[in-house]
């Protein structure tokens, strides 16, 4: 994956995957240019084995084909900035994955197009999941919350149009915000 | 959340056209993006924000860009299908951002399917078949 922001869109595909309710996205940079992705859903969660599994890129919960990579292609990525990887989940628990990425590592992907993504995920699960999103870089903070937006929308769907078009240019100006400095 | 005020305000300004969609629920246009890890590589984000954004320009409220996971056939990623009532599914392959934006001008708005972006049936499922 030649983007970071594209690692979190596969991810939370598994999120969705799993039937949740509440998708939780946060992406923390720290001075020293250590992004931090956290994604934590209620979904229905793997026990030890399944985590184990998912690890594995010849595994797959799926049945169109034989080989699952997303989860262990992040983790390389993460890996090959000298950062970390930690997956976390239990059966009626949900998932959290985390990866550190050394931004300022040679090998680390650009961070990438995250306000499309952004806007990709919550525009094309109209009837999936929410999804809470905190993006931070010292001091910098904006967060969003999908249920927060759709209480004030009402019966508009929030893939209309107008709410789109909104919602786009909302999620660019806080990626700008806060982690403007790694968006190239 | 900075500006749930605008949003609100766009509330307002859509409300009276949803309205009118709803008594008008079968001409409803269906986009549907393959989003899984081999679309995703492929470029499938983009595809499917470029479907999005053309529409929204449009201001064509009656179709609908969704995301699915694997089709099967990860080798044509970015892939799409478009559902028009009445008609039969229509498959695209190999996508990108320039070719959505034909396929909802040529065929979304003026209902002629972008033919030498399709795939039949026939070879989609010959083509699952090679791949299990």
């Amino acid at each position: 994956m030649p983007e970071i922001a594209l690692h979190l869109l596969d991810l939370v595909q598994n999120s969705i995957q799993a039937g949740a309710q509440v998708v939780e996205i946060i992406l923390r940079l720290d001075l020293e240019g250590r992004l931090t992705m956290i994604i934590r859903d209620d979904g229905r969660g793997m026990d030890d084995q399944g985590a184990q599994q998912a690890l594995s890129p010849f595994v797959t919960s799926r049945a169109t084909r034989k080989v699952g990579l997303g989860i262990p292609l992040t983790r390389e990525a993460a890996y090959s900035t000298g950062g970390s990887f930690d997956l976390i989940s239990a059966p009626g628990q949900g998932t959290r994955v985390q990866a550190v990425f050394d931004t300022r590592h040679i090998d680390c992907p650009p961070l990438g197009k995250l306000a499309d993504t952004l806007a990709a995920l919550i525009l094309g699960n109209p009837e999936g999941p929410d999804f809470t999103i905190h993006l931070s870089c010292d001091g910098a903070e904006e967060a969003l919350d999908t249920r927060q937006m759709k209480d004030t929308l009402g019966p508009v769907p929030i893939n209309d149009p107008d709410v789109a078009l909104w919602l786009t240019s909302v999620l660019h100006d806080m990626a700008n915000h806060t982690l403007g400095g790694i968006i190239s | 959340m900075k500006s749930l005020a605008e949003l609100e305000q766009i509330r307002k300004q859509t409300l009276e056209r949803i309205n009118l969609r709803r008594e008008d629920k079968g001409s409803e246009v269906r986009v549907v993006v393959g989003m899984a890890t081999c679309g995703i590589a492929a470029g499938a984000r983009n595809v499917m924000m470029a479907f999005m954004t053309e529409a929204s320009k449009r201001k064509l409220s009656h179709v609908t860009i969704s995301q699915t996971g694997c089709i099967g056939t990860c080798r044509f990623e970015p892939m799409a299908d478009v559902f028009i009532p009445g008609q039969d599914k229509v498959t695209y392959v190999n996508l990108d951002e320039r070719k959505a934006a034909r396929i909802v001008s040529e065929h979304i708005v003026n209902g002629n399917p972008v033919k030498e972006f399709t795939i039949t049936n026939q070879d989609l499922a010959q083509e699952k078949g090679n791949a299990q």
